[in-house]
């Protein structure tokens, strides 16, 4: 079953002017990495006792890893749901949340304070099974390996069909001396290419027991990233500090997975000057309402149950944060249950839109607003700790122009016309990325 | 025939993943409870007691100064750095004596340092065990060469403890291990309460220690306020605190008696219990997703028939 022919890779050049602008950021936010390298975290984060973990946690790894859980929501719908029409988002999801994952991990290292004992995840007698971290990181882990190789058939496809202009412009471009044997080289870059041929049909046979792998990690490391909190009970606000922790994070990152999903379609839409796919964009928000309001009802149970109620409805800093993050979410579910909005692409922006900030908020809440360590203790991020979080997005961003650029990732517009066209199409603003049909000619 | 044995396969893992999560969820239920040691060693100090000299606090870091990575800390006034004067507990210093002062007549000292919990938040939390509490001393260690600088004991310590070093490339986490490897090790007590002059720091096992306390409580009842703060504060603490002022202006928070690993403990047994739901789950999807997508290869077969 090759579904080679389903994705294309996008027409165009990489390296436009956004490529540039992009890189400028990503490489400012890694000089300031290099300063804390040298000089200690104190030197770039305003982090402190009180509040050991910044945005750096807060939003690269637990708000950044919920964006990027639009592969984890759609391969729920396409495997688990069998809805096979959204088969063609699939790989672009994916790709989102490789990255996503992968910068979570990259963040992970420049908070770690000793990143060199990070080896000890991998030593039994070393593990901490209490340790909701613990579970947190080898997850992670395993899910970051997940995504790659649930990523690889586009590589593989990509390797199969390619005829080496890059390798051999780079060979022309080097000196004779150092230019390796033009005979050589070819001969070695086919045998990678057999390589790939040899390789895919046998991962495709096993992709679907790593599919499910990358549907149950993260179940439990969302989840997990809930649990993080638990222990916190005399500093996270009874607003937010609940047994139902990691039950909140789990529903939280899947609505917020599939809000992402209609607003990367909307936007690359836009973008692209295409028609909007109203019809699977409110079939997927068709499902966001389950979902939110199964959220919205524990939360509320479980203020009641814990007779919060009344501090939820305070009017106080703590309280109007809550009902910030509330009723956000629940606006934005609000709005979906009109099937006129659901089929109108500036309703289903502005839900989703809604429906993301909210949950992304109530992890905010969760580990920063709502945690008071006691008093003199303030936290606010500084400007060179802002920089490496933007300064990695902007990597995310820009690898993912790359990638889409390289491998086959988008969907076929020419086969699947009725299909979205599901790229992040914020970053390719200002480009001319026009989609020359191409047929391609997969090996059968 | 062999497509159909993995698929009865499949099923059955479901089936039998299924039944084991529903016993998993049925035997996680039970607690499995806290047992408080009292022959560990710990400390007590009496506010009331205290004279404020810092003493302990100059002990404490003339004797781990090395050992711990505690530096001198200069104050603002002083450029010179002729003292040491940490303005709260940090990644240079373990203890460190404060004064609250409510008015001329009711002040009292406090000295922090870690309260050696019987079951410690920083240790449940820590994910590489760099964090570990001693079997029969019941002294909570920390292990730099083990620790990757998560800080997730800081968020999980109620007491604020585990300091960490902010402003070094290569950093540790802070905290006291009563002297473990330095003065208990060579004159069987701690630095601070060795050289205590006014007797305000205890040392010893804990059942003595709460003894002494209670004593104290009973023989001066208008001294104190008639409460041991560490008895029964997050499952109990081998550091235990008298004093004549409430303890929470003290900077002393105020904590339930339930352990906040007990509760974190119990949600996180409860889903993993074994391992049993993380596997009932992926068998359980495996299962669908497979037979998903023979569905649909099928339908293709189908349909690529047809369009020939």
């Amino acid at each position: 079953m090759g579904h080679s022919e389903e994705y294309k890779k996008l027409e165009g050049k990489i390296f436009t002017k956004s490529f540039y602008i992009l890189l400028s950021v990503v490489l400012l936010g890694f000089y300031f990495v290099g300063v804390r390298y040298v000089k200690g975290i104190g030197a770039v984060s305003n982090m402190s006792d009180g509040y050991p973990w910044g945005i750096w946690i807060t939003y690269d790894v637990a708000t950044g890893t919920a964006i990027a859980c639009g592969g984890y929501a759609v391969a729920i719908l396409v495997y688990i749901r069998n809805r096979m029409q959204y088969h063609p988002m699939i790989r672009s999801a994916i790709l989102t949340s490789m990255f996503g994952y992968g910068l979570a991990g990259f963040s992970v290292m420049v908070d770690l304070g000793r990143p060199w004992n990070a080896y000890n995840f991998f030593i039994p007698s070393k593990w901490q099974a209490n340790s909701a971290m613990f579970e947190v990181a080898l997850c992670v882990m395993a899910y970051s390996t997940v995504l790659i190789l649930e990523f690889l058939p586009a590589i593989l496809t990509s390797i199969e069909q390619s005829k080496w202009e890059r390798m051999n412009a780079i060979r022309n471009w080097l000196h004779p001396r150092f230019a390796p044997d033009k005979k050589t080289m070819e001969d070695k870059l086919e045998m990678v290419r057999l390589g790939a041929l040899w390789l895919k049909p046998r991962l495709n046979k096993v992709l679907i027991f790593f599919i499910v792998l990358g549907i149950t990690l993260p179940t439990m490391h969302q989840s997990s990233l809930g649990s993080l909190l638990l222990i916190a009970s005399t500093k996270l606000h009874p607003l937010w500090h609940t047994g139902f922790l990691p039950l909140l994070f789990l529903l939280n990152c899947i609505f917020i997975g599939y809000s992402i999903a209609i607003l990367e379609s909307i936007i690359s839409s836009y973008s692209f000057k295409r028609p909007f796919e109203i019809e699977e964009l409110s079939g997927l928000a068709g499902l966001i309402p389950f979902v939110t309001v199964i959220w919205l009802s524990v939360v509320i149970g479980d203020l009641a149950h814990r007779n919060q109620i009344a501090a939820a409805l305070k009017g106080d800093f703590y309280s109007g944060w809550f009902m910030t993050e509330f009723l956000l979410v629940a606006g934005g579910s609000l709005i979906l249950f009109v099937k006129k909005c659901r089929r109108s692409a500036r309703w289903l922006f502005i839900s989703a839109s809604m429906i993301v900030l909210g949950g992304a908020l109530y992890r905010f809440n969760v580990y920063l607003i709502g945690f008071n360590p006691g008093q003199g203790w303030r936290y606010f991020p500084s400007f060179a700790e802002v920089m490496i979080t933007v300064g990695i997005v902007a990597l995310e961003i820009l690898g993912y122009k790359v990638f889409v650029a390289l491998f086959p990732v988008l969907p076929n517009m020419d086969l699947h016309g009725a299909h979205k066209k599901k790229g992040h199409a914020k970053k390719h603003k200002g480009e001319q990325a026009k989609q020359v049909p191409q047929s391609e000619a997969t090996a059968h | 025939m062999k497509k159909t044995s993995r698929r009865d396969f499949l099923k059955l893992a479901g089936a039998t993943g299924a039944g084991l999560l529903a016993c998993g969820a049925g035997s996680a239920l039970a607690n499995e409870g806290l047992q408080v040691n009292n022959e560990e060693l710990g400390m007590l100090y009496d506010a009331t007691k205290c004279v404020g000299c810092k003493a302990c606090m100059s002990a404490c870091k003339r004797v781990n100064h090395d050992y711990g990575s505690l530096s001198y800390e200069k104050a603002k006034f002083d450029e010179d750095g002729l003292w040491d004067a940490p303005s709260d507990l940090s990644g240079s210093t373990r203890t460190l004596i404060k004064l609250f002062k409510e008015s001329e007549q009711r002040w009292s000292y406090v000295k922090y340092s870690c309260m050696h919990c019987q079951k410690p938040s920083c240790v449940s939390v820590c994910p590489v065990s760099a964090m570990t509490k001693e079997k029969v001393s019941g002294i909570v260690d920390y292990n730099k060469n083990t620790c990757i600088g998560c800080r997730y004991c800081q968020i999980a310590c109620p007491y604020n403890i585990p300091k960490f070093q902010w402003e070094k490339a290569v950093p540790q986490i802070v905290k006291c291990d009563l002297c473990k490897a330095t003065n208990l090790r060579e004159k069987g007590i701690s630095a601070c309460a060795e050289v205590c002059p006014a007797g305000a720091i205890k040392f010893g096992k804990r059942k003595e220690l709460l003894e002494e306390a209670h004593q104290r409580l009973k023989d001066a009842p208008d001294k104190y306020v008639q409460h041991v703060y560490g008895e029964h504060e997050g499952g109990g603490t081998n550091h235990l605190y008298l004093a004549s002022m409430p303890f929470n202006k003290l900077g002393l928070p105020e904590i339930k008696p339930e352990a906040p690993a007990e509760f974190s403990e119990k949600i996180q047994h409860t889903i993993y219990k074994g391992f049993i739901a993380p596997v009932a789950l992926y068998s359980t999807l495996c299962f669908i997703a497979v037979k998903n997508m023979k569905k649909h290869d099928s339908h293709d077969d189908d349909h690529k028939k047809g369009d020939k």
